[in-house]
């Protein structure tokens, strides 16, 4: 059965470009099929953290218009097989969607992939709400800041009211990603709790992923930072995050300044 | 030695069981003249319809007079009103009425009751369910959304997000931390109230009296707390 994923956080730069690279790396190097759909049109990123920049000929607006077949515009990663990255159009803007060519993309997605992965565009305009419109699961990615928060709060909503699954009385599944976290601005007081951004935004923990240089620098090279480096602790919150959201249960590993990031238990589990 | 068959056996006829029955049944007794008396039939039916719904009836021939030169219509008149007659009564065989046409049995020796009781009105029909005074919410209310309610109470069960707001025209009940707005007696009530069990909010009104965060007591946040009208300030208390 496959899942569609929208990666979402009303807010911008928050991370959602490199959590949906991330995760949809980390679900296929568990070998799952899995494609990563860029919805921000005119700001296309999602292809040059993946490095596929180079590659893109057709992308999802050519394919709602019926300018392409879909499989003319997939990109098949060239380091995960299993992975695939529709790209946005750079040279377009949101209207260009439309509801059924959204609808139809979809499905169609559905039947060649176990996820389908939705990176959202920031904002609550209408490029968001088609790409979480289709959503079985949201993963929403937050900063441990206000402005993040309550941003996020303001999605969740959403996913509550404005999604296929709401209006036929069902909910999506929602999750939450803490991302840039830094411990040692979290222990001075200088950033939210990890417990006070869970008690208000109240949906399930996925992961919480440190604040990491080698996320910045596996974006320049332009592969996601669970393929460039494995090891570090922010692809291990990743790889964590990507197995929970598979259905595991595993506690969730708080990030952890004098060990060097070296994982800790948190002593939380996902609901 | 061996029995005979069953089928064998002369079978005793099966005893003919006969009882009785008693119903009591509506009896119309037409008058002359017959057009006069079904208007007044018609009318009684328009008020009270269920009153005579699929009741079979007698017919009481006795006031409606041989020479009413209607008379032989009636049967039809009351069958067009969906009324079944199942018997007529008041009459003698020999009435010349009855020579003509088919007509229900002529029954005799009924036992008379009292007149019925026709209802004077339809039972009114059911009032409609009472415009709901109060509204539960049973999860978060999250930023940017707005929960309107001017006829009454708002209940909520979970948190009122920062950002969100609660409006209502009686009291708002938040069972869990109220950040955003809470706008209370919209509809000009000042009896209304504010209760929270965390307070953090961003503002309260109470019938067009308001607080912001800045003006409220410090040492009430994050407390259950309760706020309401006392002439024309609003007064913030814990609960506890």
């Amino acid at each position: 059965m496959s899942k569609v994923l929208v990666v979402t956080s009303g807010k911008g730069g928050v991370g959602k470009t490199t959590s949906t690279a991330a995760l949809g790396a980390a679900l296929a190097q568990g070998g799952k099929k899995v494609v990563v759909v860029d919805f921000d049109v005119g700001l296309r990123n999602l292809d040059l953290i993946l490095g596929a920049e180079r590659r893109v000929v057709f992308d999802l607006i050519n394919v709602i218009q019926g300018d392409a077949k879909l499989s003319q515009a997939l990109i098949r990663d060239k380091r995960i097989e299993n992975l695939s990255l529709l790209p946005a159009s750079q040279t377009r803007d949101k209207d260009a969607l439309t509801d059924e060519g959204v609808a139809k993309v979809i499905a169609e997605l559905k039947e060649k992939f176990d996820w389908v992965i939705c990176d959202s565009p920031a904002g609550i305009e209408k490029g968001a709400m088609l790409a979480m419109y289709h959503a079985d699961m949201a993963v929403v990615v937050t900063n441990p800041e206000v402005s993040s928060v309550r941003d996020s709060d303001r999605i969740i909503g959403m996913l509550d009211s404005k999604t296929a699954k709401s209006e036929k009385g069902e909910r999506v599944e929602k999750h939450l990603l803490i991302t840039r976290y830094d411990p040692a601005r979290a222990a001075r007081g200088e950033m939210l709790k990890v417990d006070d951004v869970l008690e208000i935004l109240s949906i399930p923990l996925l992961g919480i992923v440190p604040e990491s240089e080698e996320v910045l620098k596996a974006s320049n090279v332009g592969a996601p930072v669970t393929l460039n480096n494995p090891a570090n602790a922010a692809s291990r919150a990743y790889f964590e995050a990507a197995r929970r959201l598979s259905g595991e249960d595993l506690p969730v590993t708080m990030p952890m300044e004098k060990q060097g990031f070296i994982a800790k238990l948190f002593g939380r589990r996902v609901a | 030695m061996s029995k005979p068959a069953p089928s064998q056996t002369s079978p005793n006829p099966p005893a003919l069981r006969v009882r009785g029955r008693s119903f009591i049944t509506l009896v119309l007794a037409p008058e002359s003249p017959l057009k006069t008396w079904l208007e007044t039939l018609d009318a009684q039916m328009k008020r009270s319809p269920a009153f005579f719904a699929e009741r079979p009836v007698l017919a009481d021939l006795a006031g409606l007079a041989d020479k009413d030169p209607d008379a032989p219509k009636i049967l039809a008149e009351l069958k067009a009103r969906g009324l079944t007659v199942i018997g007529i009564e008041g009459l003698t065989a020999e009435s010349k009425l009855l020579s003509k046409g088919f007509w229900p049995p002529l029954l005799a020796g009924g036992k008379p009751l009292n007149n019925v009781e026709l209802p004077p009105e339809e039972a009114p029909a059911p009032p409609p369910p009472p415009e709901p005074t109060a509204l539960l919410i049973n999860e978060p209310v999250r930023s940017g959304q707005s929960i309107v309610f001017p006829k009454g109470d708002v209940t909520i069960i979970g948190a009122v997000s920062s950002g969100a707001e609660v409006i209502a025209g009686g009291s708002i009940h938040v069972y869990g931390p109220l950040r955003g707005r809470a706008i209370a007696g919209l509809m000009g009530n000042p009896q209304a109230r504010i209760f929270c069990r965390k307070m953090e909010a961003e503002l309260l009104a109470i019938d067009g009296l308001y607080r912001t965060a800045d003006d409220m007591e410090q040492a009430l946040r994050g407390k259950p707390v309760q706020a309401w009208l006392q002439g024309d300030s609003m007064v913030l208390a814990a609960l506890d």
